[in-house]
């Protein structure tokens, strides 16, 4: 030993010290390892994690609102309905020039059947106001403004000039171009006159303001004095009587923010309402029901699963490799038959008119009269789903009871213990870590499972998985979709974590 | 000089070139959506075989006509768009086409007229109910029934309320849509004050009222297929479904079913195009969806199918099934004979409604 290990760090044969060199080739070993996984955990993260996060964020995110109509929700965020009966004069001119371009770039019935989850009546109202604000008098405005001037025909003025007027008039502008880009027009040779949106907001940023430098917007504003004023309360009215109703003005105000709890609250049968949270009429709650409807079922799957896989699992391992392989096979076969035709397969036999009636019938244990009611209702689920995931209980059952040694039960009973004893003490055990996946797997595939309860569920035995379906494909209200699929899945995990807490996960043995 | 002749010839060339490729160039291959079964089959034999066979273009079929709209909206989001022509319903045409998700068709322009040269747009009529939309089938929601197991063939919709003179199980669709048209309509309510009276909290409770009163014997369907099913085993002895698959029961499949046309409810299915195809492809679309929906080919269809062509111009011309030889005409829910009672879905009232009573009537069958 020289003098520098005991004085200095350990060095390494190239002088480097050595703690320095071991974490690198940790480092270095640490990396070949990601990249060997690296593929895989990319091809997890974009084609399963982000889709599933981003199908949950729609859960809370609502900016449908502040995007399409942005100057009526920036505009209603002073509007107190407790003061005023209805948002002022200026918002109507707001939601008047959003509701143009919206209806333009057709985002205002969307805007319409978002609301409509909410407030019944908005889908219609949005998609009557899109057609009515092209036939506003604002005309008036734009004949005006144009016999006053001919520069105001055309569109050099409004790109060059007309900004100046102020805000309203530079926000509409820009605007307009926006959407003559997107459909690329190119706004020198549109025709300003189209768009009376424009003259109407210049006429109020010139008769709010006091003077201009400029000669044409001087004269322009000097002239607003002789302009009868056009009121958009009075047209949208014209339209509608709904827009006189501040019960659908509270409702774009409580719905404007970027994000919402509005989705969850109706995932729980309670809604934002302007007023602040409330439950929801009791014949519209349904929810809550569905929620404890599908644990419940989902509970009693798996553990009738439990109670008709236990004992041929048993079967399974303890029977000769042959005929233990042939066994195998029948538990494996139904998954290589359509699941449509299995679940048809329960409905022939379950129905009122089908095979186990008939067999009853014939047998005289039942008459004619009390055919026993056993399809479209919780009891076909219960059947129809207990089959489907059967082989899921069987096989880790199976896996693990194979590495049950038969010498212990023997060795249990020479020492004096009962049949049951024996398994109850001694088998039972060991094969709980089996019992623990199988049951995980089949309470996680049954929780989501939506095809089958909605061919053989009837009214009572149908899960939430059917409304998220629903409101994916047919509603298209994604958002309270991706609201319950969210609390589907933290209620997935608490149970897991709850079986972590209670059993061990550790415990949980597919095989070996 | 010579090199002037080079130069004119080229650029004359370059120019016919030119002139071909844009007004002619057309994809070669077509995804076409539909709903599958014995209707997909009807438009391949009416439409698309003739069509390929005129054109060797190679289609593609995709049966996810039920989830068309929530898929092109997926689609429009991920910027990539890979069907050209989809058949929907007429309320997800209106939807897709107010979303700008569907293109907008000038009738007139691009679909061909009757062949006593009636513009498109006055050969189909009423039933172009969206700019978007491209009719094809007028189809109805009615009633089959077991004539074995009711004693008496019952001749109104209010049978399925009535079950003393008429017992057995009935099967309805799982969703509000035509039946609290039908509950009301059979609690005394006037057909032109159906949906007034929907519009309020007394008339919704009276609709489920009635419904209340059928709850326990009633089977809900979700899949088209089911109600033919029931009928067939005797599971229900009058259940509701689309008229093509009841014509099929009775006349493919010779169950003792007959249909009971009261009230039918009719609705509408047609072409719709996405918005935003390459332009190739468009003009394929295009071009197909023009020979498809002629008068010809819309008569033609319905010699396998029995729903009534869109055309007022296709009636005359519709004759005998394909394969069966029997007169259509007689089994068209347009049939004068048929359509003495019927009414349409109101798309823009359940536009707005449908939220709130699918809400109501899931929250009614749950308890």
């Amino acid at each position: 030993m020289s003098e520098a290990t005991t004085d200095g760090p350990m060095l390494a044969a190239d002088g480097t010290p050595l703690k320095k060199s071991l974490a690198r080739a940790l480092r270095r070993e640490k990396i070949r390892a990601f990249m060997l996984i690296a593929p895989l955990l990319i091809f997890i993260l974009i084609t399963f994690i982000a889709p599933i996060a981003d199908m949950l964020f729609r859960s809370v995110e609502n900016n449908i609102v502040s995007d399409t109509i942005p100057r009526a929700v920036q505009m209603l965020k002073t509007w107190d309905p407790d003061e005023d009966d209805l948002p002022d004069e200026d918002t109507y001119l707001a939601f008047y020039t959003d509701m143009v371009f919206a209806e333009e770039r057709k985002q205002h019935t969307r805007l319409g059947t978002r609301l409509n989850y909410e407030k019944t009546g908005m889908s219609s109202l949005f998609r009557k106001s899109g057609r009515g604000v092209g036939r506003f008098d604002t005309d008036e405005y734009t004949d005006a403004f144009t016999d006053l001037n001919a520069a105001w025909e055309d569109p050099q003025t409004w790109l060059e000039v007309a900004s100046e007027a102020g805000p309203r008039t530079a926000s509409a502008i820009t605007t307009w171009q926006a959407v003559l880009r997107e459909e690329e027009d190119d706004p020198l040779e549109e025709d300003p006159t189209d768009w009376d949106v424009l003259y109407a907001n210049l006429f109020a940023d010139l008769s709010a303001s006091d003077g201009y430098d400029n000669a044409l917007l001087e004269e322009a504003r000097v002239a607003t004095a002789e302009i009868e004023p056009v009121s958009l309360r009075a047209a949208f009215d014209d339209i509608d009587e709904d827009w006189s109703d501040p019960e659908v003005w509270k409702t774009i105000q409580t719905y404007a923010a970027t994000y919402t709890p509005g989705y969850f609250l109706n995932s729980v049968d309670l809604a934002l309402t302007p007023d602040g949270i409330e439950a929801r009429d009791e014949d519209q709650r349904i929810y809550i029901t569905l929620f404890q409807r599908t644990l419940y079922l989902s509970l009693m799957i798996t553990f009738s699963c439990i109670l008709l896989g236990y004992p041929v699992a048993w079967i399974l391992a303890n029977l000769p490799a042959r005929s233990a392989n042939l066994l195998l096979i029948l538990v494996l076969l139904p998954f290589w038959t359509s699941l449509l035709v299995r679940t048809s397969a329960w409905k022939v036999l379950l129905q009122q008119q089908g095979v186990i009636n008939d067999i009853l019938v014939w047998s005289r244990l039942i008459d004619e009269a009390g055919r026993l009611v056993m399809i479209n209702n919780q009891t076909g689920t219960i059947i129809a789903m207990t089959h489907i995931l059967l082989p899921f209980m069987i096989l880790p059952l199976y896996s693990v009871m194979k590495t049950i040694p038969p010498s212990y039960l023997r060795a249990a009973k020479s020492l004096g213990a009962t049949n049951w004893t024996a398994f109850w003490r001694v088998y039972f055990p060991q094969s709980v870590p089996g019992m623990g996946a199988g049951s995980i797997l089949v309470f996680i595939l049954a929780i989501g499972y939506y095809i089958t309860p909605e061919l053989v569920g009837g009214t009572q035995g149908v899960f939430i998985s059917n409304r998220i379906a629903f409101h994916i494909s047919s509603s298209l209200n994604w958002g309270l979709a991706a609201a319950l699929g969210t609390i589907l899945l933290a209620a997935v995990l608490i149970l897991y974590w709850a079986y972590d807490k209670m059993v061990g996960i550790d415990n949980v043995k597919l095989g070996g | 000089m010579k090199l002037t002749t080079t130069l004119m010839a080229t650029s004359a060339l370059v120019i016919t070139a030119g002139a071909s490729f844009a007004d002619g160039h057309m994809a070669d291959e077509l995804t076409l959506v539909s709903w599958g079964g014995a209707y997909q089959k009807s438009q391949q034999r009416a439409y698309s075989e003739p069509y390929a066979a005129d054109t060797g273009v190679n289609f593609i079929w995709d049966e996810s006509s039920s989830e068309a709209v929530a898929k092109l909206r997926a689609m429009n989001e991920a910027g990539n768009i890979t069907w050209d022509v989809v058949d929907v319903v007429a309320a997800d045409a209106i939807r897709l086409c107010d979303e700008g998700l569907a293109m907008e068709i000038d009738h007139d322009e691009m679909l061909a007229a009757a062949p006593d040269g009636t513009p498109a747009s006055e050969d189909f009529g009423d039933l172009i109910v969206s700019d978007c939309f491209i009719p094809q089938i007028v189809y109805s929601t009615t009633f089959g029934y077991r004539n074995d197991l009711l004693e008496k063939a019952p001749d109104s919709v209010c049978a399925i309320f009535d079950t003393e003179t008429y017992p057995g199980k009935r099967s309805l669709e799982k969703q509000p849509i035509a039946n609290l048209e039908w509950a009301l309509i059979c609690d005394g309510v006037d057909i032109g004050d159906v949906y007034d009276v929907l519009e309020t909290e007394e008339g919704q409770d009276r609709a489920f009222a009635k419904l209340d009163t059928i709850k326990d014997d009633t089977i809900w369907w979700s899949a088209g297929a089911e109600t033919p099913q029931l009928l067939a085993d005797g599971e229900v002895s009058i259940g509701s479904t689309y008229n093509g698959r009841l014509f099929s029961v009775i006349e493919e499949q010779n169950q003792p079913v007959s249909i009971l046309w009261d009230w039918q409810m009719f609705d509408l299915d047609g072409w719709i195009i996405p918005a935003g195809l390459p332009e190739d492809r468009q003009a394929r679309a295009l071009d197909f969806v023009k020979f498809a929906t002629d008068t010809q080919r819309l008569a033609d269809q319905a010699k396998f199918i029995s729903y009534g062509p869109a055309r007022a111009s296709s009636a005359p011309l519709v004759g005998t099934h394909a394969d069966l030889g029997i007169e259509m005409a007689p089994h068209m829910p347009t049939d004068p004979a048929n359509a003495v009672n019927t009414f349409l879905f109101n798309y823009e009232w359940w536009a707005d409604y449908r939220d709130d009573l699918d809400a109501k009537f899931q929250a009614w069958l749950a308890q």
